[in-house]
């Protein structure tokens, strides 16, 4: 894993979709998690929420990769936490291959646990100082028992050369490696289990620059052999981009935005993804002249405890109108794999001059009722539906 | 803020109660009779009557349940309890009544207030010692570090805190007030009369319970200080161009001194609960020595349990205390 | 500024000629002995900074691109560090200096802002106390001057209602606000060369941007030098003129950004080129990462301290990458382009086989030539 040849990069798969299953693997639907804010007062009682989450759907299918992104805050942690059931979700569902783990017990959780297992974004404090690296590998096959006593070490040798270390350091301490030897003591343990899906979350942006290349690779490689589906979550959209067919853009617990890579990279059609790619340096733009145009985002992200009406990102957004904050926008499909939150959804300097949603919501242009339409039912459901509604012709279309 | 003070006096309360329910059943329990017997042959020289034990018995409600016997002495803190059987005789107990005293046939109440001023002149002063003299010595040694001040200090700690206190106390008594004549004699003057009388009997004592003490402070100090200097606010503040001592003891040492006061807090409450070596050596007559005395047999019990429940009523509140502080110190610890 | 009536250290001094630059940064070499032997953080490195210019400082995590500048400042603990060469900030030397002199420098012709403003700032004193507090210590003027210029500092950084979030902690800040903060401390001096260390590294990408935009409006707003230092290839090409990469210690390519952003002649520059991810380009190429791990700085390695990890080290004749230091010498771009490589044609390997790997979109399908825009930027220009 250490010296990358030209081969390696012919041999990089597309991944547009071909080489990934068509079955299901993890349905999330509506997934909510709420903090509770607890009162001063003498009786401790819940006085506001932390909407952490707020109804999060979206598919993940057998071996594919879904990138999750936003900033600080969006809730991007909370939704990896959740599937893999370090927090109790508030609501909703979470179907992995069909069974909603969401509510199981600790008990009835064990089997399905070795199926779905973490990438942790710090390598220094999420393994254990005083365990080698044979036992934190070893570790979850002697709790899941998948191999017998005696098997133990040549299995961890054979995961510490899957991800690139030498087998005979099993012996060795966490604090012996570097950052990135340690996050590839990481991704051995993950895949000690053989894990259906791996939720990485952050997994390279503690690391130097260099040694994100070869994390990032490794990952891949791991996805090639192997078949994981990953839930990648990341705030770097530049390292999403190279990892994930599908991304997902989250702000204040609610996905904005979700597509093929190819439409959120090249048309995103709301207007904090437009932000979000628009906002990261970028090398080779610069060195051709300074600082380029970009889209400035004013202020802070809000309180997720009370976070603004209608539209979450309208205080922010430089297209806000009335309808924004009167008005929560659908989640609507308007592509084939697109799916976007937005009243104005459009192309950057191309959003349309009237709302997209007031028909479906039955609101006139600034967001009132109008009481004469009858606003179509607009759930938001998990993945993505054959038809959807085409801005050009403001009206359903089918492929 | 009001919230939470109500909240933890609320569970401050029950620590207490449960304490004293603790330490009530189980000396009540523990005992059987033989305080009653006990009463008995000092009332008959050394006889003890059948007759005369089962009436003493009934007095002292051996033939009650320990619930009962728990409720009425509990209600008597409140409101006070009349005809206390103790010695043969009954005594009028007014609130709050914590029971007579077998040693002084006084109501214990009553012993405990005359008897607390001399404790807490020892405890107030001798903490105070240790607490500027150790966060002091810490800090600098802090500043310091790896030098031969600071390892002297270190070393040094070490071997004080290997001696045994009642041994250093009794050694500078000898050498110090008998041998030297340095300090006067030790003992308590009620600070309300003559305070400078009380200083000089007082020194002594402080002096021994402050640098036996402080050398565990300074090595705390100066653990946290350490670790507090290396945080990434010391960078800054250094590189604004603030004093060194300005950095070391406005910067450091507000942030490193979170922990130290939570120590302090707790050892200071153990320290007002009675010194047990500090006032036998230096002959003060305080509530450690008094509950020292009731512990002989035959045991005084209403002592006892008096100053379980005071001792556990000091930590409990020191908590409180030290809790509030810390919002105080720290404006990160909001205790809304 | 009509309060600074105060004298500025280095105003004692006899003026420094205005043309020359602001720091001068000669051969300095930095050793931390340690239990384990003798680290050599930085070693002869020589750089200046010019006022109203900003130079970029790139590299990883021990590459000591933040101890040289905790240096200027002379931030490190004497006994536990050993300094050689010269830095001159504005004409005066300051290795060796008196610490009193030092510390007038400190926060008042020199400031800093640090990576973790939450870390960075004191947690239990307020935003207002901490920035006056700066104030203070340079200049003689009353808490409540000072508080005034607390407050119009967080103004001009853009915190809103400023004169109520004077008394804010900084846990009530969000990530930004505190940046702003840090900056606002660091400029209440109207210091002549501020130096950030990864100021926006541990900030969102929107926040980040503003950041960025503030610094640099401060900085035309003030003609003040700035060096900041970075990991992010993207942070120095949108800020800084000159760049400078390092690399276990020492400088292995430094000259105009723009010059060393489209014809770096380092591998290890081509490395972190090719490592970084974009947002735009062909998402299906794996990316290409510089194998190994970065040196060690107690036991370096020998001759090149890339050459372990360097994949062009077949193409320099003999032994020499693993024997013999190379000099940081100008290239094939000109005096102002200087790199340490032993390579003889580094721009030709860069264009034939770097280029294509890490960015095929920036090379001509047609003739196999750099796109004309890039290829043409004069390296004596800058």
């Amino acid at each position: 894993m250490s010296t990358v040849t030209n081969s390696d990069i012919e041999r990089a798969p597309d991944r547009s979709g071909a080489t990934v299953g068509n079955e299901t693997l993890l349905e999330v639907r509506d997934l909510k998690k709420y903090f509770p804010v607890k009162s001063g007062g003498v009786i401790r009682r819940t006085v506001a929420h932390v909407q952490a989450v707020d109804g999060v759907s979206f598919t993940l299918n057998k071996g594919a990769s879904l990138g999750l992104v936003g900033e600080s805050g969006c809730g991007k942690t909370t939704t990896g936490r959740l599937i893999t059931r370090l927090y109790d979700p508030t609501a909703g569902e979470i179907n992995f291959e069909g069974t909603d783990i969401g509510h199981l017990t600790r008990r009835q959780m064990m089997p399905i646990r070795s199926e779905i297992q973490m990438i942790f974004q710090d390598p220094y404090s999420s393994l254990n100082p005083r365990h080698t690296v044979g036992t934190i590998v070893g570790t979850p096959l002697r709790v899941h028992n998948m191999v017998p006593e005696k098997k133990t070490l040549p299995r961890v040798q054979e995961l510490l050369e899957v991800v690139g270390l030498n087998p005979e350091h099993y012996n060795r301490y966490p604090s012996e490696f570097s950052g990135g030897q340690r996050q590839r003591i990481g991704i051995a343990r993950a895949l000690a289990l053989q894990p259906k899906l791996l939720v990485a979350d952050e997994p390279v942006s503690a690391l130097d620059v260099s040694i994100q290349a070869q994390v990032v690779n490794l990952l891949r490689d791991v996805q090639d052999e192997f078949g994981v589906a990953f839930l990648f979550i990341a705030h770097d959209l530049a390292i999403v981009r190279h990892f994930c067919p599908e991304v997902a853009v989250m702000y204040l617990g609610k996905i904005v935005e979700i597509g093929d890579r190819e439409t959120i990279y090249e048309h995103p059609h709301h207007p904090y993804t437009q932000a979000l790619l628009s906002a990261a340096p970028d090398v080779k733009q610069a060195a051709i002249g300074g600082r380029r145009e970009r889209i400035r985002l004013e202020g802070d992200v809000p309180s997720p405890i009370n976070p603004p009406s209608g539209c979450r990102f309208r205080t922010r957004c430089w297209m806000a109108q009335e309808i924004c904050a009167k008005q929560e926008p659908p989640l609507l499909q308007i592509g084939k794999r697109h799916k976007v939150a937005c009243h104005f959804a459009g192309e950057i300097h191309q959003a349309p001059a009237r709302p997209i949603t007031t028909e479906m919501l039955g609101v006139d242009d600034q967001g009132n009722p109008t009481g004469g339409a009858t606003p179509a039912p607009m759930q938001d459901q998990p993945g993505f539906a054959d038809s959807w509604f085409d801005l050009k012709s403001k009206s359903v279309t089918s492929a | 803020m009001t919230g939470f003070i109500i909240r933890r006096v609320l569970s401050s309360i029950l620590v207490v109660i449960l304490t004293s329910i603790f330490v009530f059943v189980l000396f009540f329990k523990g005992l059987g009779d033989s305080p009653a017997r006990n009463a008995c042959e000092k009332l008959h020289n050394g006889r003890c009557p059948a007759p005369v034990l089962a009436s003493i018995k009934h007095e002292m409600g051996f033939d009650k349940p320990v619930a009962t016997n728990y409720a009425i002495w509990a209600k008597g803190i409140f409101v006070g309890r009349h005809n206390v059987y103790s010695d043969g005789k009954g005594y009028n107990c007014p609130a709050p009544c914590l029971g007579i005293s077998q040693m002084t046939s006084n109501t214990v109440w009553h012993d405990l207030k005359t008897k607390y001023p001399a404790t807490m002149t020892v405890a107030v002063g001798g903490a105070s010692m240790y607490l500027v003299l150790g966060v002091i010595l810490g800090a600098l040694a802090a500043r310091w570090r790896g030098t031969f001040a600071d390892r002297l200090l270190v070393g040094g700690s070490l071997i004080v805190s290997s001696i045994p206190y009642y041994l250093v106390a009794l050694l500078a008594w000898i050498y110090l007030s008998l041998q030297l004549k340095l300090f006067p004699n030790t003992g308590y003057y009620p600070i309300t009369s003559n305070p400078g009388k009380t200083i000089a009997y007082m020194a002594l004592p402080w002096l021994v319970l402050g640098l036996t003490n402080c050398t565990s402070y300074a090595r705390f100090t100066r653990g946290q200080m350490v670790e507090t200097l290396n945080e990434d606010f010391i960078r800054t503040a250094n590189a604004k161009g603030v004093r060194t001592n300005t950095v070391l003891f406005k910067h450091a040492l507000r942030a490193a001194i979170v922990p130290v006061v939570t120590i302090f807090g707790l050892d200071f409450a153990t320290l007002l609960a009675g010194t047990i070596f500090t006032e036998r050596i230096f002959g003060i007559d305080g509530i450690g020595n008094w509950s020292l005395q009731a512990l002989q047999p035959p045991m005084d019990i209403n002592v006892v349990s008096a100053s379980v429940l005071v001792s556990a009523i000091l930590v409990v509140v020191a908590n409180l205390l030290v809790d509030i502080l810390y919002s105080f110190i720290d404006p990160r610890v909001s205790i809304a | 500024m009509s309060t600074d009536t105060f004298e500025r250290a280095d105003d004692m001094a006899a003026p420094a000629n205005p043309s020359d630059p602001f720091l001068v940064v000669e051969q300095l070499t930095v050793k931390f002995p340690t239990h384990d032997g003798l680290v050599q953080a930085v070693t002869d490195l020589s750089y200046t900074v010019e006022r109203g210019k900003t130079l970029g400082i790139v590299g990883e995590s021990g590459s000591g691109k933040s101890v040289s500048s905790m240096a200027v400042l002379g931030l490190h603990d004497p006994k536990h560090t050993r300094l050689s060469g010269s830095i001159r900030v504005d004409g005066q030397e300051v290795i060796g200096a008196p610490e009193e002199r030092m510390r007038k420098i400190r926060g008042n012709s020199i400031a800093m802002i640090f990576q973790d403003a939450l870390t960075a700032l004191h947690p239990f004193y307020t935003v207002g106390d901490q920035i006056s507090e700066c104030y203070r210590i340079h200049h003689r003027v009353s808490r409540g001057e000072a508080k005034k210029r607390a407050i119009e500092m967080l103004d001009r950084v853009g915190i809103p209602q400023a004169n109520r979030r004077v008394d804010d902690y900084p846990h009530q800040f969000s990530g930004g606000m505190r940046q702003r903060a840090m900056i606002a401390m660091a400029l209440v001096n109207d210091p002549q060369l501020l130096i950030a260390d990864e100021p926006t590294t541990a900030l969102d990408v929107t926040v980040q941007a503003q950041i960025l935009d503030l610094l640099q409006d401060l900085q035309r707003e003030f003609n003040s030098a700035v060096i900041i230092i970075t990991h992010d290839l993207g942070v120095v090409a949108e800020l800084s003129d000159t760049t400078m990469v390092m690399y276990g210690g020492r400088a292995v390519e430094y000259g105009a950004t723009r010059e060393i952003l489209t014809h770096p002649e380092m591998p290890y520059t081509w490395g972190l080129l090719g490592s970084i991810p974009e947002v735009a380009g062909d998402a299906n190429t794996r990316l290409i990462p510089i194998p190994g791990n970065p040196p060690s700085l107690l036991n370096p390695p020998s001759g090149c301290a890339f050459h372990p990890r360097c994949p062009h080290i077949d193409k320099v004749p003999g032994d020499l990458c693993r024997t013999t230091l190379p000099d940081l010498v100008p290239g094939d771009r000109g005096a102002n382009h200087v790199k340490r490589c032993h390579l003889a044609n580094p721009s030709e390997i860069y264009a034939g086989e770097v280029l294509p790997e890490i960015a095929p979109d920036l090379i001509d399908p047609e003739t196999g030539e750099m796109i004309p825009e890039i290829a043409e930027v004069d390296p004596d220009e800058v």
